[in-house]
């Protein structure tokens, strides 16, 4: 019978608030006992002293690139990034080719998914044929093949009525709509966000306002229809008080922002002591924007405002990146450095450890509701899934991306220094991922 | 001054310069030139002393020199341009190095040769200087990064074009002397250009006040907040352009792309006119002295009116002109600061 026992760790469960020493005992693929000195008979140790011992973290944005764009990055190697990074669960963005946009192509995708990833993985169908925004996807055949959600992400549903119709239908089949929110007007071929920063560069910017007035028309379809729409990667102030007062009204909204966001802010385009001007590692969307704004994106994690962060990990082969800023895609492969971006925003004080751990765990299992699927996902009660995630917050270490397990080294933290490391990720009770501490 | 010596003392059809041969107060250490806020003062004067000598060169019957045989220049460019790359090229000639013009259109580019690779090509036959034009903001800046060659960024997009700005500073030096406290004015499209950029950062340098007028869709805003420091000048951002000519010792007008009226940002061209097209009449509250400038081409008629643009106060031909002499004077600075 295969036994996990972590020991020694400090057990940190957001969903049910419980911090405390405390060991956890998986068997047979699920959570069977917590408490102190626990039977370790037969069991495979994990030792957690000096660590904190969380639900195995989800990340509701990630970019698997397969199939379609497999120079990207793959099932196989994302996932092993994820499970680095410290994630269990990982929802796969639909901007693949073919689009998960009716059943077939999500069988397949989930055939893939059984042979190579190394997590959870979670489809997210499309919202509308090939993204296109003309017409919309087989919704309900989406959520009876396995989508938890659907989205357009990388572009934003356009038309208001076809938004519209896609939160009624999913909303009746209990799907959630995920909305990458842009007024594509205003945006246009904005490659950055438009401010101070962009001016001096002389790059076109995009407007908080493109951000903002979708979200705002969002918020007026939500009322309209009732169906659930979740706010992908929230980026400016305004939009975290959009989000707060819908909520304060009762709508059934969700939102989430990225570990980028949270970090970074627009001057990271114009480079600095590590890295170059015009680094297109840095050219994501929408943008990094203004240190008002992370402030602002911070403050809506600390108040629960944010239900979660989500990496929008989005791996690109090198030479993609290695080109002018505006014809570099869109994307940061982030999926090995969200962890520690967030304990790093904690040990600096920004980010309080309790909304931010939630963020990652119980927080996103409820924006997709993946508890319909997985029962327990993102707590550590007895009988949730052995999925555990096992960090050092003290560990102090330099972000090296000729070292990630993901394709894409696109990342704007080459050579900055974090703080908080994965130790070891338990999935669906096997020991997938370990790292030795640096001293041992 | 600075000496111009030839490549070779056997070799040289021409001979030096007159005048005392001095060392230079300050010594070039720029691998590249990308744009002007990295030049201090004391480059700007370098620069300015150099082409002093250029300058004087120019005026002589032959007008060149050999100093830079042996240095091979690559020109390219992925935008049209006429003045710029005919005033490198003369430039370069001028100084005795070999010159090879690629343009975009009939290089591997259109064969979808990213541009780094097309930077390492031509650095690996032999290339010095590269002067690159490119429409993409920081293309340059990216061309820089993957060669050894020195990079002269001969316009990307929006962001720079400093060699444009010292002629420009040279020219207004030339005629209004120190430009401390000296009040310029830039008028037009100053969002999407570049020449209006590099200009400003020059100009807060050498201390004048520069004031950005135009319709505001059509204003970077956020570049009057920017940090004022110790000795820099000032930088106002206005749409209203009677106000902004008040007083003016320098009024420069930008061209007005008719790709600004597709995308909405100006009503019509006579909208434009109406309201900032430099006239004789709108000058009268500027400096009875001002200089008008235009980086070219023209649109007369659009932005200047073809009274101002061929009066007594234009100085667009000398532009042109000092245009030859500056960049001589960098491809100089440059090459012989790559010998050391």
């Amino acid at each position: 019978m295969s036994q996990v026992l972590i020991r020694s760790g400090r057990l940190f469960d957001p969903s049910t608030g419980l911090d405390e020493p405390s060991d956890v005992l998986i068997k047979e693929g699920y959570v069977t006992a917590i408490g102190s000195n626990l039977d370790e008979d037969g069991a495979e140790i994990v030792e957690a002293a000096g660590c904190i011992v969380t639900p195995g973290l989800i990340d509701l944005h990630a970019h698997l690139r397969e199939p379609g764009f497999e120079q990207k990055g793959t099932i196989q190697t994302e996932t092993e990034a994820a499970l680095q990074g410290g994630f269990t669960t990982v929802c796969a963005m639909p901007n693949t080719d073919p689009t998960p946009d009716n059943a077939p192509a999500v069988e397949g995708l989930l055939k893939r998914i059984a042979q190579d990833a190394q997590v959870r993985v979670f489809p997210v169908g499309s919202t509308t044929v090939g993204r296109s925004g003309k017409k919309l996807s087989a919704l309900s055949e989406l959520a009876d093949t396995g989508c938890v959600a659907v989205t357009d992400d990388g572009s934003p549903v356009a038309s208001s009525s076809l938004m519209r119709n896609a939160l009624n239908l999913a909303g009746s089949v209990g799907m959630v709509v995920a909305e990458h929110c842009d007024e594509p007007g205003l945006s246009g071929n904005g490659t950055m966000h438009e401010g101070a920063i962009s001016e001096l560069l002389g790059l076109a910017g995009q407007p908080d306002a493109a951000e903002t007035a979708s979200i705002a028309r969002n918020i007026e379809l939500c009322e309209l229809t009732g169906g659930r729409l979740h706010i992908m990667h929230v980026t400016t102030a305004r939009g975290v008080e959009q989000v707060q007062r819908a909520k304060e009204r009762g709508l059934p909204i969700t939102s989430e922002v990225t570990p980028s966001h949270l970090f970074l802010t627009d001057e990271a385009v114009a480079g600095g002591d590590l890295t170059p001007a015009y680094n297109t590692s840095a050219k994501i969307n929408p943008p990094l924007r203004t240190e008002e704004d992370r402030l602002a994106l911070l403050a809506g994690v600390n108040a629960g405002v944010i239900d979660a962060i989500a990496t929008d990990h989005a791996p690109h082969a090198p030479e993609e990146k290695q080109c002018e800023f505006d014809l570099a895609p869109f994307g940061i492969s982030c999926a090995e450095t969200a962890l520690a971006t967030v304990t790093t925003l904690v040990a600096r004080g920004e980010l309080h450890l309790a909304p931010a751990l939630r963020s990652l765990t119980q927080g996103p299992a409820e924006v997709f509701a993946l508890q319909r699927h997985v029962p327990g996902i993102g707590t550590l009660k007895i009988g949730a899934p052995g999925d555990v995630t096992v960090f050092d917050p003290e560990e102090i270490w330099t972000v090296n991306p000729s070292q990630f397990a993901s394709k894409g080294h696109n990342t704007p933290l080459a050579g900055i220094e974090l703080q908080g490391r994965v130790r070891a990720v338990i999935v669906e009770g096997t020991v997938k991922h370990m790292r030795e501490a640096p001293d041992a | 001054m600075v000496s111009i010596k030839p490549a070779n003392s056997a070799g040289t059809e021409v001979g030096q310069p007159q005048g005392a041969p001095e060392p230079p107060t300050t010594v070039w250490a720029l691998k590249d030139l990308l744009d002007t806020n990295t030049l201090s003062m004391k480059d700007l004067e370098l620069v300015f002393e150099t082409t002093d000598t250029m300058v004087e060169v120019r005026e002589r019957p032959v007008g060149r020199v050999a100093t830079l045989r042996g240095t091979t220049v690559v020109t390219l460019f992925y935008e049209n341009s006429t003045r710029t790359r005919a005033s490198f090229e003369i430039a370069a000639k001028a100084l005795g190095a070999d010159v090879i013009n690629l343009a975009a259109a009939t290089s591997s580019v259109g064969k979808g040769e990213s541009l780094v690779d097309t930077v390492r090509t031509i650095e690996a036959v032999g290339a010095d200087i590269l002067v690159i034009r490119h429409p993409g903001s920081g293309a340059a800046t990216l061309a820089a990064r993957h060669t050894n060659a020195s990079v002269i960024n001969g316009g990307d997009g929006a962001h720079a074009h400093p060699t444009q700005a010292l002629l420009d500073l040279y020219t207004m030096r030339q005629h209004v002397g120190d430009l401390e406290h000296r009040k310029v004015v830039i008028v037009g499209d100053v969002l999407h250009s570049r020449v209006a950029r590099s200009n400003l950062w020059a100009l807060r340098k050498a201390g004048a006040q520069v004031t950005l007028c135009g319709p505001s869709t059509l204003l970077p805003r956020s570049l009057e907040s920017l940090p004022v420091h110790e000795g820099a000048g000032t930088c106002r951002v206005t749409s209203n352009l009677g106000e902004a000519l008040e007083e003016a010792d320098i009024v420069m007008a930008l061209r007005i792309q008719r790709e600004r009226q597709e995308q909405g940002l100006l009503p019509s061209l006579r909208e434009y006119i109406r309201n900032y097209q430099i006239t004789e009449e709108r000058l009268g509250n500027a400096n009875p002295n001002a200089l008008v400038m235009h980086p070219g081409p023209m649109n007369e008629g659009v932005e200047i009116s073809p009274e101002v643009a061929h009066g007594l106060r234009s100085v667009v031909r000398e532009q042109v002109a000092n245009g030859v002499a500056v960049r001589m004077a960098i491809l100089f600075l440059m090459a012989t600061a790559r010998r050391r």
